[in-house]
């Protein structure tokens, strides 16, 4: 049976829809056509004149070692935080699925990082990695390891896939612990009189299972690596050393911002939105097909 | 091929004992049935069996080994499940392939094994399909088949009919009872429909909130019933129980409003000492003689067809009480019927502990 409530007035339904509408008009709808319409101009610096150039910027952008290493890069970042944000968690959902005792604790200490801002979690980890003062790099100095994110492109690379890794690693463990507790009891159960041992179990029914999640969180964690993670390499790497953590979104702020050059900045704006689009599309088209069974 | 015995055994959750020691032998190639009420403990029972709860105490073997210990692996077991548990993302095949394959068995043996499982299931057709297409009658018997493509030495049942509809279960009944005579394999079936257990089990436990009421054949449940529990619980319609005296020879129980009945043999009760007095319905018959008889006012008529079944009030208290008579009579709501019952189907029960008095 489906339940739903019937308004008579057409008028109220409009009204109480208008909020989310106007916000979504004002900012996504209104900067995402100014992007489309800067990304085919070029803009002096002083945003006195412009000029129409079709997609001049588009074939610049593509043509550019830089975006060329961006994109590289954000496909190694976005990659890297999500098997390791995932692995993590499900890890951690495995054991919390089996604690019994005192598992709304760990559940909500788990899900905690969640709640801190990307930029606070980028400081958090800065101070730990910090190269002359940061308690890790100290420990790792001990043990004969030099550390400095500030000049080791690989070293600044690991610290914000880990630093946003971090943050990511409570909403997957949420989405797996769901979905390992709607998986029937009496499954693992079957597996068990089977003769399968817990890892066969867990790799043979459970991992299975889980497919549906799985893929979610991989998309979910990719759009998050993408387009989240600014404030993290902002605090972390600005972007460093070298173009090491220069993902897109950061490029497009460096480029915008800093650099001042609107209509390429705008032509990867636009170019980042067709990913998300992507993304987004490629994901509904395989939730509604459920992955798998 | 395996006995199975209980040994004082108890479980607890926490400080909640649930049975409070069964002692149970199951002899090799039995099919016994534990039979009781909703959250009696069945089904605990059940899983103590295949490793899924902790014994709290006491022993279980099967065979000569003790399995307390052991993992549901290594007890040499298969399972049905309620809700059949089969894995939804595997084949029909691949369902009942796994537990062989984890075992080891080469290739050509496992689809032997499930090809042969499938044809006496009659279910070879639908085995590239995955659980999800099936009907519950088909997934039930993917569910038998993957347990007796393992060949185990013991089966467990845990209410694995409940799920289908009135037609289709008496015929599974039929199956799975003309299956275990064929495989021969020891079996213990939990259901909390005493028809099923009646007619499944060669034995059956009755279980009422973890204590064991009664072991026995169906017939001796049915005729010599332990407890007033088990009477009323055996049997279909069941059993109206009454409140009686005995009579001053020991010989008859008297009624409240003063109808009596004759019963045999001699109780070595007082005379005057409070008993329950339990009838079933397919003993009464209708009776002209003024003596040795009850006055039943009728409430209620139902017409099943090969029967009529008579709901009537008994005595000033009007207790209820139920008769069943062959074929269609035509009797009237409101009308008086004298009813008696040969001393042999007299069931008498103490009315504080329930137990038999005989
Ligand atoms: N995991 C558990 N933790 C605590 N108590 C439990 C647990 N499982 C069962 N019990 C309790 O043990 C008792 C017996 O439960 P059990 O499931 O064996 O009943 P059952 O006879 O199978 O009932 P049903 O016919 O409804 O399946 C019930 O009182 C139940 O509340
Ligand atoms: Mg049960």
């Amino acid at each position: 049976m489906e339940k739903r409530v019937v308004f008579r007035q057409t008028f109220l339904p409009y009204l109480l829809l208008a909020p989310q509408v106007l916000v979504t008009l004002v900012f996504f709808f209104w900067p995402a056509s100014q992007a489309l319409y800067q990304s085919v101009l070029r803009e002096d610096a002083f945003g006195l004149s412009s000029e129409f150039i079709w997609f001049e910027n588009f074939s610049a952008l593509f043509a550019e070692a830089e975006y060329l290493h961006s994109l590289e890069v954000t496909a190694l970042f976005s990659l890297a935080v999500a098997t390791t944000a995932m692995t993590i968690a499900l890890y951690l959902a495995v054991q919390a699925d089996r604690v019994i005792h005192g598992a709304m604790v760990y559940k909500t200490l788990l899900i905690w990082p969640y709640a801190v801002a990307p930029a606070v979690a980028g400081v958090l980890w800065m101070f730990l990695f910090n190269p002359s003062m940061g308690i890790v790099v100290f420990a790792l100095r001990a043990v004969g390891y030099d550390w400095n994110h500030a000049l080791n492109g690989h070293q600044a690379m690991a610290l914000v896939t880990v630093s946003a890794a971090w943050k990511q690693i409570s909403y997957n463990f949420l989405f797996f612990l769901a979905g390992m507790q709607a998986i029937p009891k009496s499954l693992i159960e079957a597996a068990a009189i089977d003769g399968a041992r817990p890892a066969r179990r867990f790799w043979t029914i459970v991992f299975p299972l889980l497919a549906p999640t799985t893929f979610f969180l991989l998309v979910m964690n990719v759009v998050y690596a993408f387009f989240d993670t600014f404030g993290i390499i902002h605090q972390v790497t600005e972007g460093g050393p070298a173009g090491a953590t220069n993902i897109l979104v950061y490029k497009v702020f460096h480029d915008g911002f800093l650099g001042l050059d609107l209509g390429g900045s705008a032509a990867q704006s636009v170019v980042l939105m067709a990913i998300v689009i992507l993304l987004t599309v490629f994901q509904f088209q395989y939730i509604e097909r459920k992955v798998h069974y | 091929m395996a006995e199975i015995r209980f040994n004082k055994v108890y479980k607890a959750y926490g400080n909640n004992e649930v049975i409070h020691g069964v002692d149970w032998h199951i002899r090799d190639g039995e099919f016994v049935v534990i039979v009781g009420p909703s959250g009696c403990g069945k089904s605990t029972l059940l899983r103590m069996v295949a490793g899924l709860e902790v014994i709290t105490s006491g022993e279980i073997f099967i065979g000569d080994r003790l399995v307390n210990d052991l993992e549901p692996a290594e007890r040499d077991i298969a399972m049905v499940f309620q809700n059949y548990a089969l894995y939804p993302h595997m084949s029909v095949f691949k369902n009942m392939a796994y537990g062989l394959k984890i075992r080891g068995l080469p290739k050509q043996e496992i689809e032997q094994r499930v090809q042969k499982a499938a044809d006496i299931l009659e279910i070879g057709d639908y085995l590239k399909r995955s659980p999800r297409q099936l009907s519950g009658g088909q997934r039930q018997r993917v569910a038998m088949g993957r347990a007796i493509v393992r060949q185990p030495s013991v089966f467990l049942f845990d209410e694995p009919l409940s799920n289908l509809d009135a037609k289709l279960r008496v015929q599974m009944r039929l199956e799975i009872k003309k299956l275990q005579e064929e495989l021969g394999i020891t079996s213990v079936y939990v259901t909390h429909d005493q028809i099923e257990a009646m007619t499944l089990g060669h034995r059956l436990m009755v279980l009422k909130d973890g204590y064991v009421e009664q072991l026995g054949t169906p017939i001796e449940l049915y005729e010599r019933p332990a407890t007033s529990f088990v009477a009323g619980f055996i049997g279909s319609p069941a059993m109206s129980f009454l409140d009686a005296e005995i009579g001053e020879d020991g010989r008859q129980v008297v009624f409240e409003g003063g109808d009596r009945l004759a019963i045999a043999g001699r109780l070595s009760l007082d005379a005057g000492s409070r008993v329950t007095v339990g009838l079933r319905p397919e003993h009464l018959v209708r009776t002209e003689e003024e003596a040795d008889s009850l006055h039943i006012k009728v409430r209620v008529v139902e017409h099943l067809g090969a029967d009529t079944l008579i709901h009537g009030d008994f005595g000033p208290g009007k207790a209820d009480l139920t008769i069943r008579m062959d074929g269609i009579e035509q009797i009237r709501t409101g009308e008086t019927l004298r009813i008696k019952a040969a001393p042999e189907h007299i069931h008498i029960f103490d009315p504080e502990t329930g137990g038999r008095i005989d």
